[in-house]
């Protein structure tokens, strides 16, 4: 056993180190559950932000929501924005300070439900601004409601027999409709289960930063997420249930990845 | 033959033991503790260190970015 722990010392240098919390996160304790893909997803940012150098240049928008305390954690400029409105709030710092990165970071409840409008037409204007959504099916914050997201048949604190179409209608696809738009420049559909999906999340996260700084149009990142505690679910379990009901419903892949439209299609002729 | 091993050091304050490290790790090198930390939680540990190969798959999906891992290469 001694053998084995002088080994595990010889190992735990500074020179091989190969994997370390990104600086650009804050030593402050996550309020998230246990297993929150939340976690994964602030941390993806934090890495992007390091490896682009762009820390001193990247402004994001909070929401409302579980993810209300992202600026706690991501040692950049944040704003805080009223339920839904992150996407107007980064349309304002955008154009007001054209060579920052803009972010909005935003749940299910708020860019899906409440912000719909503010949503779409920061999509459709082709606002150069990533917008980061966390698609989990449920209000996570206020106890597991029905969110917009919500499958048929899923059961939430107000849908106590599940998700019935005739009272409550359809799970929102917001994702496939922002890609129809015009102003969207990379829509793409993500998730943090596993190891690889978690990477290619990164590249995902990545590549939007970087249309950003081309001036291309909107990017959008939806990354379907576990919320543990309003599935009644353990961290494990939760990934398993969301890769048997939620992918069916919200495919991975990139839905659309072009830069944004020509505005002389839209022209009226003479 | 050269053999790579790595190590992970898990910051056990921080970590809120949900399990995802010990499902993705591919070696079955980490589990949880039977001792709980300060919040009450079973952290990740090494439980079967001489597995580890420093693959970082345990910190990919870390939600609480708690783990640190190094690697190294042995003649033996």
């Amino acid at each position: 056993m001694s053998e084995v722990a002088d080994r595990i010392k010889e190992i735990i240098k500074p020179e091989n180190l190969v994997y370390a919390k990104s600086p650009v996160l804050n030593d402050d304790i996550m309020h998230y559950c246990p297993g929150c893909s939340h976690g994964v997803v602030h941390r993806l940012i934090a890495e992007v932000i390091e490896e682009m150098g762009i820390q001193e240049q990247t402004i994001g928008i909070s929401p409302v929501g579980c993810a209300v305390f992202a600026y706690n954690y991501i040692d950049i400029d944040w704003q805080e924005a009223a339920h839904g409105r992150a996407p107007a709030v980064a349309t304002g710092i955008k154009r007001v300070m054209p060579d920052k990165y803009v972010f909005t970071y935003q749940g299910d409840g708020d860019l899906a439900a409440i912000g719909t409008a503010e949503t779409f037409h920061a999509v459709n204007r082709g606002e150069n601004i990533v917008m980061i959504f966390i698609n989990n099916a449920i209000y996570g914050m206020t106890g597991g409601q029905m969110a917009p997201t919500t499958l048929v048949g899923q059961v939430t604190a107000t849908t106590p027999n599940g998700r019935d179409v005739d009272l409550n209608g359809y799970p929102l696809r917001i994702t496939e409709l922002l890609a129809q738009l015009p102003g969207a420049a990379f829509v793409t559909r993500q998730s943090v289960q596993n190891p690889a999906a978690v990477r290619k999340t990164k590249k995902a996260i990545r590549k939007a930063f970087e249309i950003q700084a081309m001036k291309k149009g909107t990017a959008f990142v939806e990354v379907v997420s576990t919320c543990s505690s309003g599935w009644k679910l353990s961290p494990v379990e939760s990934n398993k249930w969301m890769e048997e009901n939620m992918f069916p419903q919200y495919p991975l892949g990139d839905l659309k990845d072009s830069s944004r439209a020509d505005a002389d299609l839209y022209r009226i002729k003479g | 033959m050269a053999k790579v091993r790595g190590a992970v050091v898990v910051d056990t304050e921080v970590c809120k033991g949900c399990n995802l490290c010990v499902v993705a790790c591919p070696t079955q090198t980490l589990a949880l503790n039977r001792n709980v930390n300060n919040k009450g939680y079973h952290y990740s540990y090494m439980e079967n260190p001489e597995n580890c190969t420093g693959c970082t798959n345990c910190a990919a999906v870390c939600p609480d970015s708690c783990i640190t891992v190094y690697r190294a290469k042995f003649e033996n």
